[in-house]
Protein backbone atom coordinates (compact mmCIF):
# COMPACT_ATOMS: atom_id res chain seq x y z
CA UNK A 1 0.00 0.00 0.00
CA UNK A 2 2.60 2.71 0.85
CA UNK A 3 4.86 3.76 -1.77
CA UNK A 4 8.76 4.07 -1.00
CA UNK A 5 9.73 6.86 1.53
CA UNK A 6 12.05 8.88 1.28
CA UNK A 7 14.36 10.37 3.94
CA UNK A 8 14.89 13.88 4.08
CA UNK A 9 16.95 16.00 6.58
CA UNK A 10 18.73 13.37 7.63
CA UNK A 11 15.66 11.05 8.33
CA UNK A 12 13.73 13.72 10.52
CA UNK A 13 10.59 13.79 8.06
CA UNK A 14 10.06 10.88 5.72
CA UNK A 15 8.01 12.54 2.72
CA UNK A 16 5.98 9.97 0.50
CA UNK A 17 7.40 9.88 -3.13
CA UNK A 18 6.06 13.32 -4.25
CA UNK A 19 4.44 14.44 -0.93
CA UNK A 20 1.04 12.87 -0.81
CA UNK A 21 0.45 10.01 0.04
CA UNK A 22 -0.40 6.56 -2.15
CA UNK A 23 -3.97 6.61 -1.23
CA UNK A 24 -4.63 10.13 -1.73
CA UNK A 25 -2.79 9.78 -5.36
CA UNK A 26 -5.40 7.04 -6.18
CA UNK A 27 -8.07 9.08 -4.80
CA UNK A 28 -6.37 12.20 -7.03
CA UNK A 29 -6.12 9.55 -9.70
CA UNK A 30 -9.61 8.24 -9.97
CA UNK A 31 -10.70 11.89 -10.25
CA UNK A 32 -8.59 12.80 -13.00
CA UNK A 33 -9.69 9.65 -15.09
CA UNK A 34 -13.79 10.39 -14.58
CA UNK A 35 -12.36 14.13 -15.98
CA UNK A 36 -11.28 12.74 -18.53
CA UNK A 37 -13.94 10.32 -19.65
CA UNK A 38 -16.46 13.73 -19.02
CA UNK A 39 -14.43 16.10 -21.09
CA UNK A 40 -15.18 19.96 -19.24
CA UNK A 41 -17.23 18.15 -16.37
CA UNK A 42 -16.00 19.26 -12.84
CA UNK A 43 -15.30 16.36 -10.51
CA UNK A 44 -15.06 17.30 -7.01
CA UNK A 45 -12.57 15.53 -5.09
CA UNK A 46 -10.99 15.92 -1.71
CA UNK A 47 -8.78 18.74 -1.94
CA UNK A 48 -5.35 18.57 0.60
CA UNK A 49 -3.89 20.87 2.77
CA UNK A 50 -0.38 21.77 0.50
CA UNK A 51 2.20 23.39 2.55
CA UNK A 52 1.48 26.45 0.28
CA UNK A 53 -1.27 28.84 0.89
CA UNK A 54 -4.28 28.63 -1.50
CA UNK A 55 -4.26 30.71 -4.36
CA UNK A 56 -0.40 29.87 -5.06
CA UNK A 57 -1.47 26.65 -6.72
CA UNK A 58 -2.37 24.09 -4.43
CA UNK A 59 -5.13 22.30 -7.28
CA UNK A 60 -2.46 22.13 -9.67
CA UNK A 61 0.01 20.96 -7.77
CA UNK A 62 -1.77 18.05 -6.29
CA UNK A 63 -2.42 16.95 -9.62
CA UNK A 64 1.27 17.18 -10.88
CA UNK A 65 1.91 14.91 -7.12
CA UNK A 66 -0.53 12.45 -8.56
CA UNK A 67 0.79 11.84 -12.13
CA UNK A 68 4.51 12.25 -11.85
CA UNK A 69 6.81 9.88 -12.37
CA UNK A 70 10.61 8.98 -11.26
CA UNK A 71 11.65 9.19 -15.43
CA UNK A 72 9.59 12.37 -15.78
CA UNK A 73 10.77 15.80 -16.87
CA UNK A 74 9.22 19.07 -15.50
CA UNK A 75 8.46 22.41 -16.00
CA UNK A 76 6.32 25.02 -14.49
CA UNK A 77 5.14 27.74 -16.00
CA UNK A 78 3.91 31.21 -13.86
CA UNK A 79 2.83 34.12 -16.13
CA UNK A 80 4.78 32.44 -19.35
CA UNK A 81 8.07 32.80 -17.01
CA UNK A 82 9.84 30.06 -15.56
CA UNK A 83 11.87 31.97 -13.17
CA UNK A 84 9.09 33.99 -11.23
CA UNK A 85 8.66 32.85 -7.50
CA UNK A 86 5.48 30.78 -8.09
CA UNK A 87 7.43 28.79 -10.98
CA UNK A 88 10.80 28.72 -8.72
CA UNK A 89 9.06 28.12 -5.55
CA UNK A 90 7.20 24.50 -7.21
CA UNK A 91 9.71 23.46 -9.07
CA UNK A 92 11.98 23.21 -6.11
CA UNK A 93 9.55 21.71 -4.50
CA UNK A 94 9.02 18.83 -7.07
CA UNK A 95 12.93 18.31 -6.92
CA UNK A 96 12.92 18.19 -3.46
CA UNK A 97 9.80 16.09 -2.50
CA UNK A 98 10.33 13.48 -6.03
CA UNK A 99 13.85 14.34 -6.89
CA UNK A 100 12.45 14.70 -10.79
CA UNK A 101 14.50 16.34 -13.52
CA UNK A 102 13.26 19.64 -14.29
CA UNK A 103 13.78 21.86 -17.28
CA UNK A 104 12.13 25.21 -18.70
CA UNK A 105 12.71 23.72 -21.75
CA UNK A 106 8.95 22.97 -23.26
CA UNK A 107 10.57 20.44 -25.73
CA UNK A 108 12.07 18.45 -23.02
CA UNK A 109 9.32 18.37 -20.39
CA UNK A 110 6.76 15.54 -19.83
CA UNK A 111 4.79 17.24 -16.72
CA UNK A 112 4.39 21.08 -17.33
CA UNK A 113 2.83 22.68 -14.49
CA UNK A 114 1.18 26.01 -15.76
CA UNK A 115 -0.17 29.47 -13.96
CA UNK A 116 -1.43 31.76 -16.82
CA UNK A 117 -0.03 30.61 -20.03
CA UNK A 118 -0.18 27.79 -22.72
CA UNK A 119 3.37 27.31 -24.21
CA UNK A 120 3.97 28.95 -27.75
CA UNK A 121 5.51 25.57 -28.97
CA UNK A 122 2.87 23.51 -29.66
CA UNK A 123 2.51 20.42 -27.27
CA UNK A 124 2.99 16.63 -28.18
CA UNK A 125 0.97 13.47 -27.13
CA UNK A 126 3.84 12.51 -24.73
CA UNK A 127 3.34 15.80 -22.56
CA UNK A 128 1.02 16.37 -19.92
CA UNK A 129 -0.23 20.23 -18.80
CA UNK A 130 -1.66 21.05 -15.61
CA UNK A 131 -3.45 24.03 -15.33
CA UNK A 132 -3.61 26.04 -11.97
CA UNK A 133 -7.40 27.05 -11.41
CA UNK A 134 -8.52 29.44 -8.66
CA UNK A 135 -12.39 29.26 -9.90
CA UNK A 136 -13.02 26.57 -12.08
CA UNK A 137 -17.03 27.74 -12.44
CA UNK A 138 -17.69 29.78 -15.26
CA UNK A 139 -21.04 30.21 -14.31
CA UNK A 140 -20.26 31.61 -10.77
CA UNK A 141 -19.99 35.49 -10.94
CA UNK A 142 -24.05 35.20 -12.53
CA UNK A 143 -24.79 32.96 -10.61
CA UNK A 144 -24.17 32.36 -7.38
CA UNK A 145 -25.75 29.34 -6.57
CA UNK A 146 -23.81 26.21 -6.56
CA UNK A 147 -26.97 23.70 -6.67
CA UNK A 148 -28.44 26.15 -9.34
CA UNK A 149 -24.69 26.12 -11.30
CA UNK A 150 -24.67 22.54 -10.76
CA UNK A 151 -27.95 21.91 -12.69
CA UNK A 152 -27.50 24.24 -14.75
CA UNK A 153 -24.45 22.26 -16.29
CA UNK A 154 -26.70 18.82 -15.77
CA UNK A 155 -29.64 20.32 -18.57
CA UNK A 156 -26.76 22.02 -20.51
CA UNK A 157 -28.63 25.52 -19.79
CA UNK A 158 -25.84 27.86 -20.65
CA UNK A 159 -28.11 30.85 -21.95
CA UNK A 160 -26.72 33.02 -18.77
CA UNK A 161 -22.74 32.55 -20.11
CA UNK A 162 -24.11 34.70 -23.63
CA UNK A 163 -25.67 36.99 -21.05
CA UNK A 164 -22.32 37.77 -19.63
CA UNK A 165 -21.21 38.38 -23.33
CA UNK A 166 -23.55 40.41 -24.77
CA UNK A 167 -23.11 42.76 -21.48
CA UNK A 168 -19.52 43.10 -22.79
CA UNK A 169 -20.34 44.61 -26.24
CA UNK A 170 -23.03 46.34 -24.85
CA UNK A 171 -20.58 48.12 -22.35
CA UNK A 172 -17.65 48.24 -24.68
CA UNK A 173 -18.85 47.78 -28.18
CA UNK A 174 -16.69 44.36 -28.31
CA UNK A 175 -16.43 41.50 -26.12
CA UNK A 176 -14.27 42.65 -23.41
CA UNK A 177 -13.47 39.17 -21.41
CA UNK A 178 -9.53 38.82 -22.22
CA UNK A 179 -9.03 35.96 -20.10
CA UNK A 180 -10.74 32.99 -18.45
CA UNK A 181 -12.58 33.09 -21.42
CA UNK A 182 -15.64 30.42 -21.59
CA UNK A 183 -15.16 27.96 -23.53
CA UNK A 184 -17.51 24.60 -24.68
CA UNK A 185 -15.74 21.43 -24.65
CA UNK A 186 -16.73 18.25 -26.87
CA UNK A 187 -20.27 20.27 -27.70
CA UNK A 188 -21.23 19.97 -23.87
CA UNK A 189 -19.63 21.16 -21.03
CA UNK A 190 -18.90 24.87 -20.62
CA UNK A 191 -15.59 25.37 -19.22
CA UNK A 192 -13.42 28.08 -17.43
CA UNK A 193 -10.42 27.46 -19.61
CA UNK A 194 -8.71 29.04 -15.87
CA UNK A 195 -6.97 32.71 -16.25
CA UNK A 196 -5.45 32.40 -19.27
CA UNK A 197 -5.46 34.99 -21.96
CA UNK A 198 -7.93 34.23 -24.54
CA UNK A 199 -4.64 34.53 -26.99
CA UNK A 200 -3.86 30.86 -25.48
CA UNK A 201 -7.55 29.54 -25.97
CA UNK A 202 -7.67 28.53 -29.77
CA UNK A 203 -4.29 26.16 -28.59
CA UNK A 204 -6.76 24.07 -26.52
CA UNK A 205 -8.67 22.92 -29.31
CA UNK A 206 -7.42 19.52 -31.08
CA UNK A 207 -4.62 19.56 -28.81
CA UNK A 208 -2.27 16.87 -29.33
CA UNK A 209 -1.41 17.14 -25.21
CA UNK A 210 -3.70 15.80 -22.26
CA UNK A 211 -4.66 19.18 -20.37
CA UNK A 212 -5.75 18.48 -16.58
CA UNK A 213 -7.12 21.18 -14.41
CA UNK A 214 -6.64 20.97 -10.65
CA UNK A 215 -8.55 23.77 -7.89
CA UNK A 216 -7.50 23.27 -4.62
CA UNK A 217 -9.58 25.64 -2.92
CA UNK A 218 -12.85 24.83 -4.69
CA UNK A 219 -12.04 21.19 -4.77
CA UNK A 220 -12.32 20.26 -8.26
CA UNK A 221 -11.04 18.65 -11.03
CA UNK A 222 -11.35 19.06 -14.79
CA UNK A 223 -9.56 17.91 -18.01
CA UNK A 224 -9.61 17.89 -21.64
CA UNK A 225 -8.58 14.59 -23.63
CA UNK A 226 -6.35 15.09 -26.28
CA UNK A 227 -7.98 15.67 -29.85
CA UNK A 228 -11.02 17.41 -27.94
CA UNK A 229 -12.84 20.17 -29.44
CA UNK A 230 -12.62 22.94 -27.90
CA UNK A 231 -14.70 26.11 -28.99
CA UNK A 232 -14.99 29.78 -27.51
CA UNK A 233 -18.10 31.01 -26.77
CA UNK A 234 -19.07 33.95 -29.45
CA UNK A 235 -22.28 35.56 -31.29
CA UNK A 236 -22.89 35.27 -34.95
CA UNK A 237 -22.31 38.94 -35.61
CA UNK A 238 -19.45 39.16 -33.06
CA UNK A 239 -17.30 36.24 -33.39
CA UNK A 240 -14.37 35.38 -31.01
CA UNK A 241 -11.24 37.04 -31.79
CA UNK A 242 -7.65 36.79 -30.00
CA UNK A 243 -5.69 39.87 -28.98
CA UNK A 244 -3.38 41.02 -31.79
CA UNK A 245 0.01 43.14 -30.90
CA UNK A 246 1.18 46.01 -33.18
CA UNK A 247 4.76 45.27 -32.54
CA UNK A 248 7.03 42.26 -32.29
CA UNK A 249 8.55 40.96 -29.17
CA UNK A 250 11.07 43.85 -28.41
CA UNK A 251 14.24 40.97 -27.89
CA UNK A 252 13.35 38.21 -30.35
CA UNK A 253 11.27 39.61 -32.87
CA UNK A 254 8.57 36.98 -32.49
CA UNK A 255 4.88 37.74 -33.97
CA UNK A 256 1.77 35.90 -33.41
CA UNK A 257 2.97 35.10 -29.67
CA UNK A 258 1.27 36.81 -26.83
CA UNK A 259 3.66 40.04 -25.45
CA UNK A 260 3.64 41.67 -21.80
CA UNK A 261 4.59 45.18 -21.59
CA UNK A 262 7.30 46.04 -19.34
CA UNK A 263 7.71 49.82 -18.13
CA UNK A 264 11.15 51.25 -18.72
CA UNK A 265 11.01 54.22 -16.73
CA UNK A 266 8.78 57.23 -15.87
CA UNK A 267 8.61 58.88 -19.13
CA UNK A 268 6.62 56.48 -20.90
CA UNK A 269 9.29 54.12 -22.02
CA UNK A 270 7.98 50.74 -22.72
CA UNK A 271 8.81 47.37 -24.09
CA UNK A 272 6.41 44.49 -25.71
CA UNK A 273 8.61 40.78 -25.04
CA UNK A 274 7.01 37.66 -24.98
CA UNK A 275 5.46 36.51 -21.92
CA UNK A 276 7.01 33.07 -22.90
CA UNK A 277 10.53 33.47 -21.89
CA UNK A 278 11.86 30.11 -23.17
CA UNK A 279 10.25 30.30 -26.62
CA UNK A 280 11.42 34.20 -26.50
CA UNK A 281 14.79 32.45 -25.29
CA UNK A 282 15.52 30.18 -28.31
CA UNK A 283 14.54 31.73 -31.05
CA UNK A 284 17.69 33.80 -29.55
CA UNK A 285 19.85 31.20 -29.37
CA UNK A 286 18.41 30.93 -32.96
CA UNK A 287 19.66 34.26 -34.07
CA UNK A 288 16.87 36.30 -34.01
CA UNK A 289 17.09 39.91 -32.98
CA UNK A 290 14.36 42.48 -32.06
CA UNK A 291 15.27 46.16 -31.74
CA UNK A 292 16.05 46.13 -28.20
CA UNK A 293 17.76 43.07 -27.97
CA UNK A 294 21.43 44.63 -28.66
CA UNK A 295 20.63 47.09 -26.07
CA UNK A 296 19.88 44.52 -23.56
CA UNK A 297 23.45 42.52 -24.04
CA UNK A 298 25.08 45.57 -24.37
CA UNK A 299 23.54 46.66 -20.69
CA UNK A 300 24.14 43.27 -19.23
CA UNK A 301 27.61 43.45 -20.25
CA UNK A 302 28.33 46.52 -18.71
CA UNK A 303 26.39 45.62 -15.51
CA UNK A 304 28.84 42.00 -15.74
CA UNK A 305 31.97 44.44 -15.86
CA UNK B 1 -57.76 14.49 -26.87
CA UNK B 2 -60.31 14.77 -29.74
CA UNK B 3 -61.40 18.32 -29.56
CA UNK B 4 -61.89 20.21 -32.66
CA UNK B 5 -60.63 22.91 -31.78
CA UNK B 6 -58.17 23.57 -29.37
CA UNK B 7 -59.77 26.63 -27.34
CA UNK B 8 -62.30 23.94 -26.61
CA UNK B 9 -59.79 22.82 -24.28
CA UNK B 10 -58.45 23.75 -20.69
CA UNK B 11 -54.59 24.75 -20.90
CA UNK B 12 -54.10 24.21 -17.32
CA UNK B 13 -56.45 21.98 -15.11
CA UNK B 14 -55.42 21.84 -11.84
CA UNK B 15 -57.46 18.58 -9.70
CA UNK B 16 -57.57 17.90 -5.56
CA UNK B 17 -54.30 20.47 -5.18
CA UNK B 18 -53.39 20.78 -1.63
CA UNK B 19 -49.98 21.17 0.00
CA UNK B 20 -49.17 20.69 3.88
CA UNK B 21 -46.38 22.48 5.50
CA UNK B 22 -46.45 19.79 8.32
CA UNK B 23 -49.32 20.02 10.57
CA UNK B 24 -50.19 23.64 8.69
CA UNK B 25 -52.27 23.02 5.67
CA UNK B 26 -51.34 25.62 2.95
CA UNK B 27 -54.13 25.02 0.67
CA UNK B 28 -56.24 21.86 0.57
CA UNK B 29 -58.48 20.44 -2.55
CA UNK B 30 -58.50 23.13 -5.14
CA UNK B 31 -59.59 22.15 -8.36
CA UNK B 32 -59.90 24.73 -11.47
CA UNK B 33 -59.29 25.34 -15.01
CA UNK B 34 -58.05 27.76 -17.05
CA UNK B 35 -58.38 27.87 -20.95
CA UNK B 36 -56.31 30.07 -23.66
CA UNK B 37 -56.58 33.63 -23.24
CA UNK B 38 -58.22 33.51 -20.30
CA UNK B 39 -57.50 35.52 -17.13
CA UNK B 40 -57.54 34.42 -13.79
CA UNK B 41 -57.73 36.16 -10.30
CA UNK B 42 -56.78 34.51 -7.39
CA UNK B 43 -57.83 36.84 -4.36
CA UNK B 44 -58.53 36.38 -0.80
CA UNK B 45 -56.53 37.94 2.75
CA UNK B 46 -52.93 37.18 3.63
CA UNK B 47 -52.26 33.33 4.81
CA UNK B 48 -55.27 32.50 3.01
CA UNK B 49 -53.35 29.91 1.03
CA UNK B 50 -52.72 32.06 -2.68
CA UNK B 51 -48.73 32.04 -3.49
CA UNK B 52 -48.57 28.70 -1.88
CA UNK B 53 -51.45 27.55 -4.68
CA UNK B 54 -49.28 29.65 -7.31
CA UNK B 55 -46.24 28.33 -6.52
CA UNK B 56 -47.88 24.45 -6.33
CA UNK B 57 -49.05 24.76 -10.06
CA UNK B 58 -46.13 26.57 -11.71
CA UNK B 59 -44.12 24.10 -10.27
CA UNK B 60 -41.94 25.89 -7.81
CA UNK B 61 -42.99 23.91 -4.99
CA UNK B 62 -43.84 20.37 -5.33
CA UNK B 63 -47.56 19.47 -4.08
CA UNK B 64 -48.54 16.60 -1.53
CA UNK B 65 -51.82 15.98 -3.29
CA UNK B 66 -53.63 16.23 -6.50
CA UNK B 67 -52.44 17.03 -10.17
CA UNK B 68 -51.52 19.63 -12.30
CA UNK B 69 -52.11 19.14 -15.92
CA UNK B 70 -51.13 21.42 -18.59
CA UNK B 71 -51.63 21.23 -22.54
CA UNK B 72 -47.86 21.90 -24.39
CA UNK B 73 -47.62 23.36 -27.98
CA UNK B 74 -47.90 20.13 -30.01
CA UNK B 75 -51.72 19.51 -28.04
CA UNK B 76 -50.48 16.83 -25.49
CA UNK B 77 -51.30 17.25 -21.77
CA UNK B 78 -48.78 16.17 -19.15
CA UNK B 79 -48.89 15.84 -15.68
CA UNK B 80 -46.61 18.46 -14.94
CA UNK B 81 -44.75 16.46 -12.18
CA UNK B 82 -44.71 13.82 -14.41
CA UNK B 83 -42.05 15.40 -17.07
CA UNK B 84 -38.41 15.71 -16.28
CA UNK B 85 -36.71 18.33 -14.37
CA UNK B 86 -35.12 19.69 -18.01
CA UNK B 87 -38.61 19.64 -19.67
CA UNK B 88 -40.40 21.68 -16.70
CA UNK B 89 -37.01 24.05 -16.83
CA UNK B 90 -37.70 24.52 -20.80
CA UNK B 91 -41.14 25.20 -20.69
CA UNK B 92 -40.73 27.61 -17.58
CA UNK B 93 -38.79 29.55 -19.91
CA UNK B 94 -40.49 29.57 -23.25
CA UNK B 95 -44.18 28.66 -22.54
CA UNK B 96 -44.39 30.39 -19.40
CA UNK B 97 -43.86 33.65 -18.11
CA UNK B 98 -43.89 34.34 -13.93
CA UNK B 99 -44.08 37.99 -12.43
CA UNK B 100 -42.74 38.09 -8.99
CA UNK B 101 -44.27 40.72 -6.38
CA UNK B 102 -40.76 41.85 -5.77
CA UNK B 103 -38.74 42.31 -9.54
CA UNK B 104 -35.39 42.18 -7.86
CA UNK B 105 -36.38 38.33 -7.49
CA UNK B 106 -37.40 37.62 -10.97
CA UNK B 107 -34.42 40.18 -12.85
CA UNK B 108 -30.81 40.06 -12.88
CA UNK B 109 -29.85 43.85 -11.21
CA UNK B 110 -26.61 43.65 -12.02
CA UNK B 111 -26.57 42.99 -15.96
CA UNK B 112 -28.58 45.72 -18.06
CA UNK B 113 -31.94 45.97 -19.26
CA UNK B 114 -31.37 44.79 -22.46
CA UNK B 115 -29.44 41.65 -21.43
CA UNK B 116 -32.31 41.10 -18.84
CA UNK B 117 -34.66 41.08 -21.77
CA UNK B 118 -32.32 39.03 -23.98
CA UNK B 119 -31.56 36.16 -21.42
CA UNK B 120 -34.47 34.05 -22.39
CA UNK B 121 -33.65 34.50 -26.23
CA UNK B 122 -29.76 33.92 -25.21
CA UNK B 123 -31.09 30.58 -23.35
CA UNK B 124 -33.26 28.92 -26.36
CA UNK B 125 -30.23 29.30 -28.67
CA UNK B 126 -30.00 32.77 -30.51
CA UNK B 127 -26.61 33.71 -31.26
CA UNK B 128 -27.06 36.63 -32.82
CA UNK B 129 -26.39 40.24 -30.96
CA UNK B 130 -27.71 42.50 -33.45
CA UNK B 131 -31.31 40.81 -33.50
CA UNK B 132 -31.21 40.21 -29.65
CA UNK B 133 -30.98 43.26 -28.83
CA UNK B 134 -33.08 44.59 -31.56
CA UNK B 135 -35.78 42.24 -29.69
CA UNK B 136 -34.84 43.81 -26.71
CA UNK B 137 -35.13 47.39 -27.77
CA UNK B 138 -38.71 46.39 -29.40
CA UNK B 139 -40.00 45.19 -26.13
CA UNK B 140 -38.63 48.05 -24.18
CA UNK B 141 -40.69 50.41 -26.38
CA UNK B 142 -43.48 48.18 -25.67
CA UNK B 143 -43.72 48.45 -22.14
CA UNK B 144 -42.69 52.18 -22.09
CA UNK B 145 -39.25 52.08 -21.32
CA UNK B 146 -37.14 54.77 -23.16
CA UNK B 147 -34.86 53.27 -25.49
CA UNK B 148 -31.79 54.80 -24.47
CA UNK B 149 -32.06 53.02 -21.57
CA UNK B 150 -31.50 49.90 -22.45
CA UNK B 151 -28.01 49.54 -21.31
CA UNK B 152 -28.88 50.74 -17.96
CA UNK B 153 -29.30 48.22 -14.82
CA UNK B 154 -32.27 47.65 -12.97
CA UNK B 155 -30.95 48.62 -9.76
CA UNK B 156 -31.10 52.50 -11.94
CA UNK B 157 -34.81 52.18 -12.05
CA UNK B 158 -37.59 53.18 -10.47
CA UNK B 159 -40.24 50.42 -9.30
CA UNK B 160 -42.67 50.90 -11.95
CA UNK B 161 -39.95 50.43 -14.48
CA UNK B 162 -38.10 47.64 -12.68
CA UNK B 163 -41.77 45.94 -12.82
CA UNK B 164 -42.46 46.67 -16.75
CA UNK B 165 -38.98 45.11 -17.23
CA UNK B 166 -39.54 42.31 -15.24
CA UNK B 167 -43.10 41.62 -17.46
CA UNK B 168 -40.88 42.47 -20.80
CA UNK B 169 -38.54 39.78 -19.91
CA UNK B 170 -40.84 37.44 -19.29
CA UNK B 171 -43.08 37.90 -22.60
CA UNK B 172 -40.32 38.25 -24.91
CA UNK B 173 -40.56 34.13 -26.11
CA UNK B 174 -44.36 34.35 -26.73
CA UNK B 175 -45.15 32.44 -23.29
CA UNK B 176 -49.03 31.02 -23.49
CA UNK B 177 -49.48 31.34 -19.65
CA UNK B 178 -47.98 33.85 -17.61
CA UNK B 179 -47.98 33.65 -13.99
CA UNK B 180 -48.43 36.96 -11.63
CA UNK B 181 -47.90 37.26 -7.56
CA UNK B 182 -49.07 40.64 -6.68
CA UNK B 183 -48.07 42.60 -9.68
CA UNK B 184 -49.34 45.52 -8.29
CA UNK B 185 -48.05 45.50 -4.77
CA UNK B 186 -45.52 48.01 -3.67
CA UNK B 187 -46.42 50.48 -6.41
CA UNK B 188 -48.12 53.52 -5.92
CA UNK B 189 -51.55 53.98 -7.21
CA UNK B 190 -50.81 55.89 -10.78
CA UNK B 191 -48.25 53.92 -11.60
CA UNK B 192 -50.34 50.80 -9.98
CA UNK B 193 -53.06 52.41 -12.63
CA UNK B 194 -50.77 52.72 -15.95
CA UNK B 195 -48.82 48.94 -15.26
CA UNK B 196 -52.45 47.25 -15.38
CA UNK B 197 -53.62 49.42 -17.91
CA UNK B 198 -50.18 48.06 -19.94
CA UNK B 199 -50.56 44.49 -18.94
CA UNK B 200 -54.38 44.29 -19.99
CA UNK B 201 -53.59 45.36 -23.06
CA UNK B 202 -50.94 42.84 -23.33
CA UNK B 203 -52.52 40.37 -22.56
CA UNK B 204 -55.57 41.16 -25.05
CA UNK B 205 -52.62 41.60 -27.66
CA UNK B 206 -50.86 38.61 -27.44
CA UNK B 207 -53.86 36.42 -26.14
CA UNK B 208 -52.48 35.48 -23.06
CA UNK B 209 -53.54 33.15 -20.54
CA UNK B 210 -52.63 34.95 -16.96
CA UNK B 211 -52.85 33.69 -13.59
CA UNK B 212 -52.72 36.35 -11.42
CA UNK B 213 -52.81 36.40 -7.23
CA UNK B 214 -53.70 39.35 -5.96
CA UNK B 215 -55.37 41.20 -2.65
CA UNK B 216 -56.59 44.29 -4.61
CA UNK B 217 -60.16 43.38 -5.47
CA UNK B 218 -59.63 46.32 -7.81
CA UNK B 219 -56.72 44.46 -9.36
CA UNK B 220 -58.87 40.93 -10.11
CA UNK B 221 -61.71 43.56 -11.48
CA UNK B 222 -59.31 45.40 -14.02
CA UNK B 223 -57.96 42.43 -15.58
CA UNK B 224 -59.64 39.19 -14.87
CA UNK B 225 -62.20 37.11 -17.01
CA UNK B 226 -62.81 34.29 -13.97
CA UNK B 227 -62.19 34.66 -10.13
CA UNK B 228 -61.29 32.14 -7.59
CA UNK B 229 -61.86 33.07 -4.05
CA UNK B 230 -59.30 31.60 -1.15
CA UNK B 231 -60.13 31.37 2.71
CA UNK B 232 -57.87 29.11 4.94
CA UNK B 233 -56.34 27.35 2.34
CA UNK B 234 -59.74 26.10 0.39
CA UNK B 235 -61.90 27.87 -2.35
CA UNK B 236 -65.10 29.01 -1.17
CA UNK B 237 -66.26 31.33 -4.49
CA UNK B 238 -65.40 30.83 -7.84
CA UNK B 239 -66.98 32.41 -11.57
CA UNK B 240 -67.37 35.49 -13.22
CA UNK B 241 -65.50 38.09 -12.11
CA UNK B 242 -68.08 40.51 -12.54
CA UNK B 243 -70.34 37.60 -11.05
CA UNK B 244 -68.19 37.41 -8.12
CA UNK B 245 -67.69 41.01 -6.95
CA UNK B 246 -71.07 42.17 -8.05
CA UNK B 247 -73.28 39.71 -6.15
CA UNK B 248 -71.03 37.65 -3.87
CA UNK B 249 -72.51 34.56 -2.23
CA UNK B 250 -70.24 33.48 0.26
CA UNK B 251 -70.26 35.43 3.38
CA UNK B 252 -66.65 35.67 3.57
CA UNK B 253 -66.66 37.14 -0.14
CA UNK B 254 -69.27 39.22 0.96
CA UNK B 255 -67.22 40.99 3.94
CA UNK B 256 -64.51 40.97 0.99
CA UNK B 257 -66.31 42.90 -1.46
CA UNK B 258 -67.78 44.99 1.52
CA UNK B 259 -64.50 46.35 2.60
CA UNK B 260 -63.37 48.17 0.13
CA UNK B 261 -62.97 51.95 0.70
CA UNK B 262 -65.32 53.81 -1.55
CA UNK B 263 -63.88 56.80 -2.42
Amino acid sequence: MTGQAQDIAGGMAAYNFAYLDEQTKRMIRRAILKGIAIPGYQVPFASREMPMPYGWGTGGVQVTASIIGRDDTLKVIDQGADDTTNAVSIRAFFQKVADVAVTTRTREASVIQTRHRIPEEPLTASQVLVYQVPIPEPLRFLEPRETETRKMHALEEYGLMHVKLYEDIARHGHIATTYAYPVLVDDRYVMDPSPTPKFDNPKMDMCEALQLFGAGREKRIYAIPPYTRVVSLDFEDHPFEVQRFEEPCALCAARDVYLDEVILDDKGGRMFVCSDTDHCEERRAAGHRGHLAAEEAYATTEAAQ
Amino acid sequence: MSGPREDDQPLLSVRGLGKRYGDRVGCRDVSFDVWPGEVLAIVGESGSGKTTLLNCISTRLEPTTGAVRYRLRDGQERDLYEMSEAERRLLMRTDWGFVHQNPADGLRMSVSAGANVGERLMAVGQRHYGNIRGTAANWLERVEIAEDRIDDRPRDFSGGMRQRLQIARNLVTGPRLVFMDEPTGGLDVSVQARLLDLVRGLVADLGLAAIVVTHDLAVARLLSHRMIVMKDGAVIEAGLTDRVLDDPQAPYTQLLVSSILQV
